[in-house]
């Protein structure tokens, strides 16, 4: 699995990144600066969280404007892996590769602090290290992760099974509590129509070691490296 | 030429940031406000000077960067 992450002005998110991919797959990700314009054979491309272009105008909406936005479409359309986290979810969006968008966060708070996320399918490639229904820990950090999209566009993903993630009790229970965002339907992560472009708003790299407190997210990158 | 591009989030889609203001401004004493409603103004200065063409290129604008239409409308209002 050759893998890159894209760097935008303003995503400080990257060195988590690569840590969880180097972590699960061995090899450093290439770092891909946003002004260049060829992803060359990577397998995975992966736009981390951060503020990219200060969040200026929309989250994510400079950033999907981008010079190496067109190879990431590319990319996408030749059927290769994509991962977009937190502002990357909000990029991906944005570029029009994952559809609906991400609003203020309901409660206008900042939201830092860990949340359980329910597993919608397991037999995604990003998936396959964890069980359909159960849930791992992931930390929340964002101000616009409210997930919107129109009733028929919500209603076609769940038709398709391109929810991947929802917001849930650690036991799997879906109720507005837990749902600290407002996301519609409890959305926290959605598929593309091929299910090879994940967005996602909290973070799977921020539990990858033990020293970290955690390695729920590790199955995410060890399917992705064994992919 | 001045084209303004406001852009309000559409209908139905839940405006908090508009909601703290109207508390805000109930807690302020004004009654009355029965919702508010917050987006962004844009002005762009053209070189155009067709009234039409600038209008044109401002919706193309706005259509392509300004405005997400997933969540937003826009209208340009262009001014000789």
């Amino acid at each position: 699995m050759k893998a890159g992450i894209i760097l935008f002005p303003g995503i400080n998110r990257e060195r988590d990144m690569a840590i969880a991919l180097e972590n699960s797959a061995g090899v450093k990700p290439r770092m891909i600066w946003h002004k260049e314009t060829d992803l060359g054979d990577l397998d995975l491309v992966v736009i981390p969280g951060g503020f990219s272009f200060g969040d200026y105008l929309r989250c994510g909406a400079m950033a999907a404007q981008s010079p190496i936005m067109a190879a990431v479409r590319a990319h996408a359309a030749r059927g290769a892996y994509i991962l977009g986290v937190c502002n990357g979810f909000q990029i991906l969006t944005e570029a029009g590769l994952l559809p609906g968008a991400l609003l203020r966060n309901a409660s206008l708070r900042f939201l830092s602090m860990d949340c359980h996320l329910r597993v919608e399918r397991a037999n995604t490639v990003f998936t396959t290290r964890y069980q359909q229904g159960q849930t791992f820990r992931a930390v929340m950090a964002h101000g616009d992760g409210n997930y919107f999209a129109d009733d028929a566009t919500l209603d076609r993903l769940e038709g398709e099974g391109r929810v991947a993630f929802r917001y849930a009790t650690a036991t799997g229970e879906i109720s507005p509590e837990v749902n600290l965002n407002g996301s519609a339907r409890s959305i926290a992560g959605i598929y593309s129509d091929n299910l090879r472009v994940l967005g996602m708003m909290p973070h799977p790299e921020d539990l990858v070691d033990p020293l970290m407190g955690g390695i729920d997210g590790k199955p995410l990158f060890d399917a992705l490296a064994a992919a | 030429m001045k084209a303004i591009v406001t852009v309000m989030l559409k209908p139905g889609v839940l405006d908090p940031q508009g909601k703290a203001i109207a508390h805000a401004l109930g807690t302020l004493g004004f009654a009355g406000v029965n919702d508010v409603r917050a987006g962004k103004v844009i002005e762009l200065e053209l070189t155009e000077t067709d009234p039409v063409r600038a209008r044109a290129q401002a919706e193309d604008m706005a259509r392509k960067l300004l405005a997400n239409t997933v969540i937003e409308s826009f209208r340009v209002q262009v001014d000789g």
